[in-house]
């Protein structure tokens, strides 16, 4: 189990949870990356930080330190 | 920790009026980027009342449906929940649930992009939770393709009335107005709230103990049971009863009971949404566009390219325009003059009034300009890649990426600058932008530097550089610097600035083709809140100015008899000598005018700084707009409009025992002084439009002041010391 910022590009993962503040996960979560969705890194920013995921076929982009908050399998 | 928060603090003024009373009205919510804005014009079609929500720097939009009066559409601000922790995430709430002393809607329309059909679906569940009369107006659907979402099985799935709209090409908004009108006509059923879940034992209790702190003129629903478990707790959230809080305190609401109201909304979306879109949409242009503009070369370069154009725009391609409104501006002053008799009123009409107004018009080309780009490169798609690319970077300094677009423009000009932070999403990332835009090196600080590099620093080389022109570069990086630092501190020094740990979200939208009827309204609304409201006070402030620097127009005692030297050489036919006494009378009478009185008063405490009272005149003219420093140095020191003459005087200038009145070291200390201090009215005037209220540009004031009082005091004092 590794975090989603870790996870190599393209490889496609499931969200096994989500952590951090309250509102924090609740945040993310409301965007829809909760536990049991698969997530997949498709991009990441020239300068490295942030990435862009699919999740539930939209595209988001979110910071490397708010995807390690992420875990998943 | 903020329950001293009650309810007796929702007194600030609205800045716009209520709604006609009487109106039915409708407010329309959605995610960012579900062409929400689009079909809010699709609907009403003339241009929108803009204001801003009470407090905060939101936006509020109305206008009247079908440009009829009798129903009212309102603008919310885009967003993905409803639960919300500060008072800008509040808006939707608030309107939609009524929860601000105003009625709730008759009708709450909610666009859904039909290409992320489970993610908007989600607001239209809470809405539902909450017992709001919902439409579904579902957007994108020609981007949805094959994929594109049968309305009606959607409305027999939500429960709720759904229109396909395509309000880029004018498709479903009339049926999208029937629709409403069917609604409306149908009359308002007080609805229970729908809940897509069944709270489980632990919640339920919970539930039910906050709804029974409601205050009675909210909606008592289950949604806002739910709303107040998840939003209430470290809050900056207005309005909340103190019973409503302590009920939630003692609830004790938990991670748990989050996971069990988004995952249940969640489980049924699922359940339920996934059979209406079969195909991903197709995103395969956009993919191989991305693969150019986000590419860590080509990309860059792009960029740069892009961010080169809005540049050079903004600082030199819409000079021609200022020139013209100048040139303009300066012939009406001549024709006046030539109208008007020689006295006072001939004095203020064209160096107060038309002075003044064309110092409010002068920055219509910058802003035009800046707005029809910011709007091409929106719709286009690509200020979301700006902030995607630029994030890392604006990061470090507690801000993100969309901060970077309003800050290049801060070097252009404040103006404009502060306007263009609407693109960015929270009002505390608005804030911070808007109080370190000020410290860019504007181009009215421009000629400033300019004269003073001139007159006051020695003339050397350093290789093939002149420290003349080092000198300016040096003020950019100067300004960078002092920018960056500024938002790091205040976003760690002040409580409302500082970065709350929440996610930062960009979403990419796909490329679409802009729309030069949106863009072009948008550049209007802006051009008109910007005259309406500012402009008021820019010209105001400069005609107060201008009396300032003008009256008590006597001459002191101990000067000569001006008006007859005057007469008697414009007898004589000598017009050099009759200009000559013409600029010593100016000199005079400003010298003895209540601004240069203040100055003189004032030299006491910018005499460290090494200034003397004429560059405190002069500081005190600049307030009107930096550039107007050259043109008081110019009548205080006799030099009229001449700038050669002037440069040389103050570089020649002696002090009574015979040294340098300006040293180098003055000058930098001044030109430090231009480059940290607040003296711009129109941005003062501008960041209390766009903040709603007085304290945040009072605040922009003082900390610039100090910053540059402080700045400039080290330098000169140490430079003394060393013997500079």
């Amino acid at each position: 189990m590794t975090s989603l910022a870790e996870t190599p590009r393209h490889q496609p993962a499931t969200i096994v949870s989500v952590g951090g503040e309250r509102s924090f996960r609740r945040r993310l979560m409301e965007m829809g990356l909760v536990p049991g969705v698969l997530v997949k890194v498709t991009n990441v920013a020239p300068l490295g930080d942030p990435l862009e995921i699919e999740v539930r076929r939209g595209r988001l982009s979110i910071r490397r330190n708010d995807a390690a908050f992420v875990r998943v399998r | 920790m903020t329950d001293s928060r009650t309810s007796s603090e929702c007194h600030e003024t609205p800045e716009v009026q209520s709604p006609t009373p009487g109106a039915l009205r409708v407010a329309v919510c959605g995610n960012p980027n579900t062409g929400k804005t689009t079909l809010f014009n699709a609907l009403t079609g003339s241009r929108a009342r803009v204001g801003n929500y009470p407090g905060v720097t939101v936006e509020r939009r109305t206008a009247p449906m079908g440009g009829q009066s009798g129903i009212e559409v309102v603008d919310l601000p885009g967003t993905y929940s409803l639960v919300a922790r500060s008072a800008d995430e509040q808006i939707a709430i608030d309107v939609i649930a009524g929860l601000a002393g105003q009625p709730q809607p008759d009708i709450l329309v909610v666009c859904v992009d039909a290409t992320q059909l489970a993610r908007s679906c989600y607001l239209v569940l809470q809405a539902q939770e909450l017992g709001a009369p919902c439409l579904v107006a579902m957007t994108m659907t020609d981007e949805a393709g094959l994929a594109k979402p049968d309305p009606d099985a959607l409305s027999r799935l939500l429960g709720c009335p759904v229109v396909a709209v395509n309000a880029r090409k004018d498709e479903g908004v009339g049926a999208l107005k029937t629709a409403i009108e069917r609604r409306l006509a149908a009359g308002r059923g007080k609805s229970p709230g729908v809940l897509r879940f069944e709270p489980s034992p632990e919640l339920a209790p919970k539930i039910d103990a906050v709804r029974q702190a409601l205050p009675p003129e909210w909606p008592n629903t289950p949604g806002i049971g739910l709303w107040a478990l998840a939003s209430i707790g470290e809050d900056d959230l207005k309005h909340i009863p103190v019973e409503l809080r302590a009920a939630v305190a003692a609830a004790a609401p938990t991670e748990r009971d989050d996971d069990e109201m988004v995952l249940g909304r969640w489980r049924w979306l699922d359940t339920h949404l996934a059979i209406l879109a079969e195909a991903p949409p197709d995103r395969s242009l956009t993919d191989r566009v991305d693969r150019v503009l986000l590419h860590r070369g080509a990309g860059l370069v792009v960029f740069a390219g892009v961010m080169f154009v809005l540049f050079m725009s903004l600082f030199a391609w819409s000079e021609p325009a200022i020139e013209l409104v100048e040139s303009g501006f300066s012939w009406m002053a001549r024709g006046a003059r030539a109208v008007l008799p020689e006295g006072i009123a001939q004095d203020f009409v064209t160096h107060g009034l038309i002075a003044g107004v064309g110092s409010v018009l002068k920055f219509l080309p910058q802003i035009l300009l800046l707005f029809f780009l910011l709007g091409l490169l929106e719709d286009f798609g690509y200020l979301a890649r700006v902030a995607y690319l630029m994030d890392r970077v604006m990061k470090a300094m507690n801000l993100n990426g969309r901060a970077f677009v309003p800050m290049l423009s801060g070097f252009a000009c404040a103006v404009p600058a502060i306007m263009a932070t609407r693109t960015m999403e929270r009002q505390r990332d608005r804030t911070l932008t808007m109080l370190v835009i000020p410290l860019m090196t504007c181009s009215a600080r421009l000629p400033v530097y300019t004269l003073i590099i001139a007159a006051l620093l020695p003339e050397t080389s350093l290789g093939a550089l002149s420290t003349k022109s080092l000198m300016m570069a040096g003020m950019y990086g100067f300004s960078i610097a002092t920018a960056l630092f500024a938002a790091f501190v205040l976003s760690r020094a002040m409580p409302p600035l500082r970065a709350k740990r929440l996610p930062l979200v960009i979403e990419l939208p796909p490329y679409r083709m802009p729309r030069l009827r949106d863009i072009v309204r948008m550049m209007w609304s802006r051009t008109y809140v910007f005259l309406e409201e500012a402009g008021t006070v820019i010209l105001a402030c400069t005609i107060l100015l201008w009396v300032l620097l003008y009256f008590p127009r006597t001459l002191p005692p101990s000067s000569p008899a001006y008006p007859a030297l005057i007469a008697q050489s414009r007898a004589s036919g000598d017009a050099h000598k009759t200009l000559q006494l013409t600029r010593l009378q100016d000199q005079a009478l400003m010298e003895n005018s209540y601004g240069a009185r203040l100055g003189k008063s004032f030299e006491p405490m910018i005499r460290p700084l090494g200034f003397d009272w004429r560059i405190g005149v002069g500081i005190i003219g600049s307030f009107a707009a930096r550039e107007v420093f050259i043109a008081t140095m110019g009548v205080i020191y006799g030099a009229g409009e001449d700038e050669i003459s002037l440069r040389d005087r103050l570089s020649s200038r002696k002090k009574p025992d015979g040294s340098k009145a300006y040293t180098p070291l003055t000058g930098l200390s001044l030109m430090v002084f231009f480059a940290l201090a607040c003296q711009c009215l129109s941005t003062i005037a501008i960041v209390k439009r766009e903040t709603g209220g007085w304290r945040w540009p009072a605040f922009l004031f003082a900390y610039m002041t100090v910053l540059a009082y402080v700045s400039s005091l080290v330098i000169y004092q140490v430079g003394s010391f060393l013997g500079a």
